[in-house]
């Protein structure tokens, strides 16, 4: 462009305005990619607002918990004034006491010792049962609470306070991955009997590389049947694929619950054909085995579509290219046709994996005890134990995991090529 | 996927080996929808076949279920079945109240959802579209986020006063949560990535040439969008607009999370079913769903066959 | 955008003009709400005109909590167990309660000695007293059916499934009274690690036969669809199923762990006042012993028990049913309010450890 321009004797083109060339052009440009922006910014400020900030905001719980901080002003000085392993004299437990009688006041104990219960398990009554005596403590108040409960005295319920007098913490991403902060502050892990979350991230994980294996191995022979059926048969055998894609979810968790409960229409039939006895039903839902056929029934659609379309646009002339040059039928499946079908076995595969990931409503219905996903965890600190920092702090790991997994779809399949039917 | 003639014995028995394969793959993708329609017509509280259904006796058959989805919450279920009974059935029945929940709510989300991703499809598809990567990730994210997380984002979101409505004094910054408002944003926002997947691969599809070629017919832009390009995409946003549609209808975490008690939606009410009453009352709902989403499925084949044709892609 | 206000803002209004005079309580679902609407929803709707939302959770304290803490409270009473109401008494979460505006019993017994002791607290009233059973399918437990918690845990001689509750509170309680540790001494136990291994040990050995509930409706369901032989559950749903639809279930009295059920009102209550008086109208002593004419909950007057006669069937006696009859009372686990406040976190840490593994 430059070039051409530099060439020319009489000086830079030019429009009929007097305007050059180039300059116009990067105007005419710059207005049409303010025009598209434009049409896409509603729709994006809408995302951002209804979805991207509320999941920021949750996400920020996982670092902020002011349960114990904004109750305890005067530790809090304390403890600013004192770095950590600074002897805990007389002057810290008058902070206590300040604290204390203020949390009486506005009954706030309760809340302040869940906060430091999530780190030393048992302590939340001290902080209730100090509070409703602190009022009439008579100093020196170090004896006076060490007499209350010698709990008060125990440097790790210190260390802990210390740890809670900031809003800002780590702690909960400790919690998250199985592991706490012992007596001396060093991270330790929690013990094998109370490790959970690893466990429960590395078995929605591999639940999930299951069902996506299961629906990759069960889907592909019938994408292939239904790219190589003519038109018509092909259209109606898809209709099996897409009324179940269309058929919601729970009606179809019903439905799995219906044929596989110990009374249901599967083992009534295996008792009917003689296969199993009536005392022998076999237990095929409420466990690990429930949640993997739901959710491969559910998630099947998902590889179908995308290996169809890619397998519809591979010329059949190639196998039999292969098979006339002498290539067997099996080899000539594998060495030529599986190859040009891997674009719809990676989009359908990590698309599937990504949504089993985060399933919660399959798992909780039919998948028992240990047939439980990530999700179903996160749901239970957000509805049940309340412990709205620890699920803050799983769902960002959770999220982590899956947005690693877009990042590669987008790199291998491309989000633009992404299709639904 | 006829067998060549030079077929070996070998090759025709895997070929009829696979072909059963496939049957038993349909059996388990179609089955599971099919079974629950015979069993909601059971004369007895169980979930499985009984003797008297098997010998297709007709006592062994019987819409008591259905019976029962009219009469559940009513204030005179007894009452004889007049124009009072049937406005009552209107007014209390708890499966018609969820029903008008979950239509108002598919219904403005679909709005929303269609409106807007339209629109933005329509900037996405454009050559000269800035960063448009991340921002179509963005747009997408609804769909890939598991729904546990969205769902508790919103709520502790929405249960902030931001929002500008009219409270009870007067207009100010009111609550999304227990409000349609709230669950319709909600579920706008998980409809989305579906229109914006369809509606995007409808685009580009679309022979941008047609509309230069109005252009030089003589008409403004304005003409040649609504005139030629707004025909030739509407099948793909109405398809867009379905999927948002069902999305919404079939939503279930965030209507837990958000909804107060006079939002509860037809899947709301199922979730409760599933998890207590656990009854062939609930299969009942199932196969009227089930007959939704064929009548549904039926409406989007019959678009995407008009679109293929519209557009001379049609292979038949 | 805007338009979206409009429509935003006419349906907020709607939905805002829709909520004058009502309240919203929450309950545990099934029989017992039922119990509740009868006994006392459906009467103050008749006296007051107050519509009454009745609402369902697998626990009310959640709701009210989570709403609480989120800052938008729509609950304007929710029915919560002793330890939720402590706890949320304590972290501030609810309206105290003037035992003063309760009502007196018919003879004039002021409220604060009418109420059996521990009823009334700084900001709940309890409504009853109930108890978590083990309740067993009389057709399929052979002529010995199970009379002791052992039994519950011996799947040798009774084979089959168990129901239990899918929490830490309440099973490993059970778990330990069936591994021999008296009924008083349980938390004690249990407030050490070694007690907790115990009790998962013991949980061990019927883990493969064990199917989880959540929701109190669940129980009867289980055994009436033949899934579970046997299964822990809420006194009530049993003898509803049991007596009010015919079902073959039997109860165990053994190791019972009992419970008060009490009302509270969130300190955010949209409708306090209403909800106050809601409060003391349906504690009062004809309303809580109408109430076991529906379920069978001990009533937490004792001027409601005389009262009580009659299941709602018109022939039932409802004492043999009642967790408070004596003959039912023998070896009762009460619960420990603190020790639940105090060790819920780790407990159910190790609980859904156990539970994953």
């Amino acid at each position: 462009m430059t070039d051409a321009t530099t060439d020319l004797a009489t000086g830079p083109i030019t429009t009929n305005d007097g305007r050059p060339l180039k300059e116009a052009l990067a105007a005419s440009l710059a207005v049409r990619r303010r025009r598209a922006f434009l049409l896409v910014a509603p729709l994006f400020l809408f995302i951002l607002i209804s979805f991207i900030i509320p999941i920021g905001q949750m996400l920020g719980k996982s670092i902020y918990n002011d349960g114990f901080s904004s109750h305890a002003p005067a530790l809090a000085a304390w403890f600013d004034a004192h770095p950590a392993g600074s002897a805990i004299d007389e002057s810290a437990y008058v902070a206590l006491r300040d604290d204390l009688v203020a949390m009486k006041k506005d009954k706030t104990a309760g809340e302040a010792g869940t906060r430091i219960n999530y780190d030393i398990s048992g302590t939340r009554s001290l902080f209730t049962a100090a509070a409703r005596g602190a009022e009439k403590m008579q100093p020196p108040y170090m004896d006076a609470f060490l007499k209350l409960d010698k709990k008060w005295g125990d440097p790790n319920v210190w260390r802990a306070m210390r740890s809670a007098s900031s809003p800002f913490t780590m702690d909960f991403y400790l919690a998250a991955n199985d592991l706490k902060r012992n007596e001396d502050g060093k991270i330790v892990s929690v013990g094998e009997g109370q490790a959970v979350y690893k466990k429960l991230m590395l078995r929605t994980l591999v639940l999930s590389l299951e069902i996506t294996a299961i629906c990759l191995l069960i889907g592909f022979p019938i994408a292939h049947l239904l790219a190589t059926l003519p038109m018509r048969k092909a259209m109606l055998l898809m209709i099996f694929v897409l009324l179940p894609f269309w058929t919601s979810l729970l009606v179809r968790t019903t439905a799995w619950m219906v044929l596989l409960q110990q009374q249901g229409v599967l083992n009534d039939l295996m008792v009917w054909l003689g296969i199993i006895g009536d005392d022998g039903r076999v237990q095929m839902i409420y466990n690990q085995m429930g949640t993997i056929i739901a959710m491969t029934h559910i998630l099947l659609p998902f590889t179908i579509l995308p290996l169809y379309s890619v397998m519809k646009t591979i010329p059949p002339s190639y196998v039999r290219a292969a098979r006339s040059l002498g290539a067997t039928s099996w080899t000539a499946f594998r060495r030529v046709y599986v190859p040009q079908t891997l674009p719809g076995v990676g989009a359908g595969g990590l698309l599937v994996f990504i949504l089993a990931m985060g399933y919660y409503i399959t798992p909780a219905l039919v998948g028992g005890a240990d047939g439980q996903m990530i999700s179903n965890l996160i749901a239970f600190h957000m509805q049940k134990s309340l412990n709205w920092s620890l699920a803050a702090a799983l769902a960002a790991q959770l999220l982590a995991v899956v947005l690693i997994f877009f990042w590669i779809y987008d790199r291998l399949v491309g989000i633009d090529k992404m299709k639904l039917g | 996927m006829a067998l060549p003639v030079y077929a070996t014995p070998l090759e025709k028995l895997w070929h009829y080996t696979y072909l059963g394969i496939c049957a038993l793959i349909f059996l388990f993708l179609i089955a599971p929808v099919i079974i629950v329609i015979p069993l909601s017509f059971n004369a007895e509280p169980y979930f499985t076949f009984t003797e008297k259904m098997m010998t297709l006796d007709p006592s062994g058959y019987s819409l008591r279920w259905y019976d029962s989805l009219i009469t559940f919450g009513m204030q005179n279920p007894d009452a004889p079945r007049d124009a009072a009974f049937w406005w009552d059935f209107w007014q209390n029945a708890t499966w018609v109240q969820v029903t008008k929940h979950s239509v108002i709510i598919g219904v403005f989300a679909t709005l929303i959802s269609a409106g807007l991703g339209t629109i933005a499809a329509l900037g996405l598809t454009r050559p000269e579209m800035p960063w448009r990567k991340p921002i179509m990730a963005v747009l997408i994210s609804p769909m890939i986020v598991p729904i546990i997380i969205s769902a508790t984002g919103m709520f502790f979101f929405y249960s902030m006063k931001w929002m500008p409505m009219l409270t009870e004094d007067g207009i100010g910054f009111g609550r999304l949560a227990g409000t349609y408002a709230g669950i319709i944003l909600a579920h706008a926002a998980l409809g989305i990535p579906f229109v914006i997947i369809t509606v995007t691969a409808t685009l580009s599809g679309f022979d941008q040439s047609l509309v230069r070629a109005a252009a030089s017919l003589g008409a403004n832009p304005r003409t040649a969008f609504f005139r030629v390009q707004m025909p030739l995409i509407m099948p793909g946003v109405v398809s867009g607009g379905l999927f948002a549609f069902t999305t919404s209808f079939d939503e279930v975490v965030a209507v837990l999370f958000i909804a107060a008690n006079d939002q509860q939606t037809i899947p709301r009410q199922m979730w409760n079913g599933i998890r207590e009453q656990i009854s062939p009352a609930i299969l009942a709902v199932a196969t009227l769903l089930v007959i939704i989403s064929v009548a549904l499925l039926t409406v989007v084949e019959l678009l995407r066959r008009r679109s293929e044709r519209l557009r001379g892609m049609s292979p038949t | 955008m805007k338009k979206l206000l409009i429509v935003t803002t006419a349906l907020v209004g709607v939905s805002a003009a829709a909520q004058a005079q009502e309240l919203n309580v929450v309950s545990w679902g099934g029989a017992y709400t039922v119990s509740q609407v009868e006994a006392y929803h459906k009467p103050f709707t008749a006296q007051t005109g107050i519509k009454i939302n009745s609402i369902d959770a697998d626990n009310p304290a959640a709701p009210v909590k989570a709403q609480s803490e989120a800052g938008n409270v729509s609950i304007d009473l929710a029915d919560v167990e002793l330890s939720d109401a402590i706890k949320m008494c304590d972290e501030g979460l609810l309206e105290p309660i003037d035992p003063a505006t309760l009502p007196a019993a018919p003879d004039g017994t002021p409220a604060t000695e009418d109420f059996v002791p521990g009823a009334i607290q700084d900001c709940a009233v309890a409504n009853i007293v109930w108890a978590t059973v083990i309740a067993y399918d009389k057709t399929k437990v052979g002529d010995t059916p199970p009379t002791t918690v052992a039994d519950f845990f011996d799947t040798k001689k009774y084979p089959g499934k168990r129901g239990l509750l899918k929490a830490a509170k309440r099973t490993l309680e059970l778990a330990l009274y069936a591994d021999g540790v008296p009924a008083d001494q349980i938390y004690e136990v249990l407030g050490t690690p070694e007690g907790v291994d115990r009790a998962l040990k013991k949980l061990d050995t019927i883990k493969s036969d064990i199917v989880w509930w959540e929701a109190g409706a669940q129980p009867p369901q289980l055994l009436a669809d033949g899934e579970v032989v046997m299964t822990n559950g809420y006194n009530g749903r049993f003898f509803a199923a049991e007596v009010g639809e015919g079902k073959p279930f039997g109860t165990v009295w053994d190791g019972s762990y009992m419970d008060y059920d009490l009302w509270v009102i969130p300190k955010d209550a949209p409708h306090k006042e209403d909800a106050k008086k809601f409060l003391a109208f349906s504690t009062d002593t004809q309303r809580l012993a109408d109430q076991a004419k529906w379920i069978s909950y001990g009533p937490a007057r004792k001027s409601s028990n005389a009262l009580v006669g009659l299941y709602q069937d018109g022939k039932t006696e409802m004492a043999p049913y009642m967790p408070t009859n004596p003959d039912n009372m023998k070896s009762p686990i009460w619960t420990d309010p603190t020790f639940w406040a105090d060790h819920d976190t780790e407990l159910n840490e190790k609980f859904n450890a156990w539970l994953a593994g």
